[in-house]
């Protein structure tokens, strides 16, 4: 089984969000990065789950610059087999999508799995941007997964429930919260994934097809207008005289 | 501008954030629907109350199967002309909202909150980004756009009018993806991420024997209920319920969160929401920084004081 596990980059999750360059820039000063939680704590975790149970490979892929590199030996240390990074500032999803597509495609894998969305730019879309580049099935969403052969069961969150589905290999997925537990490396992983091979590629010529033209921030909140523990009338009506939402 | 907005089915019903999404298609452009499923064709019609001047029906389709979605709305495309393409950023518009992009080479915006900026010859989208914390202002470079709207960001369009119905079969054959089952939750409120009311609670009700007084508020306002993630770790309570940076963003008119801390990550799905109030014995927990209105004190206390306060501000309103 040969599974590619597409893993990026994220600010911590307490990283304060700021931006520069007039707005246009992430300010990355002071900034953590963690590898992107449901790259790894689901996508990464479950690949690893069931190569160890059916044999096989992990390889993950990252488009990024060497800034990636710490975050790409995590995985390793996790365990997974080998890594590659595209050499390229990963620009719009399109883009990414285009890059690991094309990889994918030369070297073909039975699932190739994303995380559900990146937790900085939420976008959600370069697992969907894959699976139509390779003309593959794209399971989003993805809470659990069993193989049997070629033969893949999936749970899945839609809107209001879940659905049971199958699909055959080779198909892409994007992982949820469920499908896994977080794995924290040990020793022994952290010191193989030293000498683990990261290979690093130049990128495809691709298209950007969206541009971030500037940022912003939600306009600061009114002070918190408090209400005595005994009087729940007064914050009811409130609610519906001041806020107009019951 | 030709607009076409992808509108899911379930049950014969369309959900409700496709209809929202019609509203935002309308306040872009001339408004074709694209759907699939059993609806009647006078529900369809219906649809023109948000904005559709036209809907166009796919029988032979009844679950989602991304691949063939993709083909559909790729051929409505090709009748309507249209340049923009609106989706619900839902867990179906999630799945193929990129897909129908990369198929047609057209932009694709995720989490957008308000309608393109077209001044200058340009088409800038504000977005979501960051969980919630920011705001990028996405250009699309493209001729054709597709668009997934968040919903509860605008209010919904209401007109009185009926949108052309007609059927619709483009050759969507493909394999790929069979549903082989779907469990939909019980009851009649809405799923977390549709819901305009939401009762959450935390790991401050101490056990999950004590959510009969959170599940009485929800029922008393008709809400859905949430909780933070240890709650939702620790088993006290089903993972779909958990919101937050890693569990469902939120954005609905009125969020309660009795017994939750506020942690960053906590607030990253929630802050989105129109009204916040926050019940806590501690005047120092963090999402007091973040309501609108608090009360300091015991959710034990407020919650079945504030379900008797409904009850009676429901009946003295009917
Ligand atoms: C990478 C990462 C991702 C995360 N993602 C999420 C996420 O998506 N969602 C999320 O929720 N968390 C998330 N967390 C966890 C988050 O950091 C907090 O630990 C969590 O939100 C705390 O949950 P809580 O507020 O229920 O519990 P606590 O922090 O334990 O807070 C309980 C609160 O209840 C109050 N309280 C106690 N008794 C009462 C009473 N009788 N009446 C009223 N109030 C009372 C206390 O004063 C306290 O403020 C994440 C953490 C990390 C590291
Ligand atoms: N630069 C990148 N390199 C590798 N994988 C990525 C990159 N960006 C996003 N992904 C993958 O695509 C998923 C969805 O990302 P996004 O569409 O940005 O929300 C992530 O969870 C990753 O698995």
């Amino acid at each position: 089984m040969k599974l590619l596990v597409c893993i990026s980059k994220a600010p911590d999750t307490t990283a304060k969000i700021a931006f520069t360059d007039g707005n246009t820039k992430f300010d990355e000063n002071g900034v953590q990065f963690i590898v992107n939680p449901y790259d790894e704590w689901y996508a990464l975790v479950r690949a690893l789950e069931l190569t160890e149970a059916n044999g096989g490979t992990v390889t993950t892929i990252t488009v990024g610059t060497n800034s990636d590199d710490p975050t790409i030996r995590k995985a390793l240390a996790i365990g997974a087999t080998d890594a590659v990074r595209i050499d390229a500032v990963p620009k719009d999803a399109y883009y990414v999508a285009n890059q690991i597509a094309s990889y994918a495609k030369i070297h073909g894998y039975d699932i190739v799995m994303t995380g559900k969305e990146t937790i900085n730019y939420n976008g959600a879309q370069v697992g969907a941007m894959i699976a139509e580049i390779l003309d593959q099935p794209f399971v989003s969403l993805a809470t659990k997964l069993d193989l049997q052969e070629n033969t893949a069961t999936l749970e899945r969150d839609v809107s209001g429930g879940v659905e049971i589905v199958e699909v055959s290999t080779p198909f892409v997925l994007s992982a949820a919260k469920g499908m896994s537990e977080q794995r924290i490396p040990n020793m022994r992983g952290i010191m193989a994934a030293r000498t683990k091979p990261l290979q690093v590629i130049e990128p495809v010529a691709s298209e950007e097809l969206t541009s971030v033209v500037s940022y912003s921030m939600p306009d600061s909140k009114a002070a918190c207008k408090y209400v005595d523990a005994e009087n729940a009338e007064e914050l009811i009506h409130l609610l519906h005289t001041e806020a107009k939402v019951i | 501008m030709s607009v076409l907005v992808f509108v899911e089915s379930k049950n014969g019903k369309a959900v409700k954030a496709g209809l929202e999404a019609i509203s935002y298609g309308k306040r872009i452009g001339d408004t074709t629907v694209i759907t699939f499923g059993s609806a009647s064709t006078e529900d369809l019609a219906a649809m023109g109350k948000y904005g559709a001047a036209k809907v166009l029906v796919c029988r032979s389709i009844n679950e989602v199967n991304d691949q063939q979605l993709t083909k559909l709305i790729a051929a409505a495309v090709d009748d309507t002309n249209a340049e923009t393409i609106v989706l619900a950023q839902d867990p179906t518009g999630k799945a193929i909202g990129p897909r129908v992009a990369a198929r047609l080479g057209a932009g694709h915006v995720s989490s957008a909150v308000d309608i393109p900026d077209t001044s200058n010859n340009g088409f800038v989208v504000k977005t979501n980004v960051f969980s919630g914390k920011a705001f990028a202002h996405v250009a699309v470079n493209t001729a054709k756009k597709v668009i997934a709207y968040t919903p509860n960001s605008l209010p919904v369009n209401s007109e009185e009018s009926t949108a052309e119905v007609m059927e619709f079969s483009p050759d969507v054959n493909t394999g790929g993806i069979t549903v082989k089952e779907r469990k939909l939750q019980e009851g009649s409120v809405a799923p977390l991420p549709e819901a305009e009311l939401v009762v959450s609670a935390g790991r401050g009700l101490k056990g999950p024997e004590n959510w009969g007084i959170v599940e009485d508020l929800a029922n008393s306002l008709g809400a859905t209920t949430a909780c933070s993630r240890p709650v939702a770790d620790i088993g006290w309570r089903p993972h779909h319920e958990h919101v937050g940076q890693t569990g469902i963003a939120i954005r609905p008119n009125l969020y309660i969160a009795a017994g939750i801390s506020g942690a960053i990550q906590h607030l990253a799905g929630v802050n989105g929401s129109k009204t916040i109030v926050v019940i806590n014995t501690d005047p120092e927990a963090p999402f007091f920084k973040a309501a609108d209105y608090g009360i300091i004190g015991d959710a034990f206390e407020v919650l079945p004081k504030l379900t008797e306060a409904i009850k009676k501000f429901k009946a003295s309103n009917n």
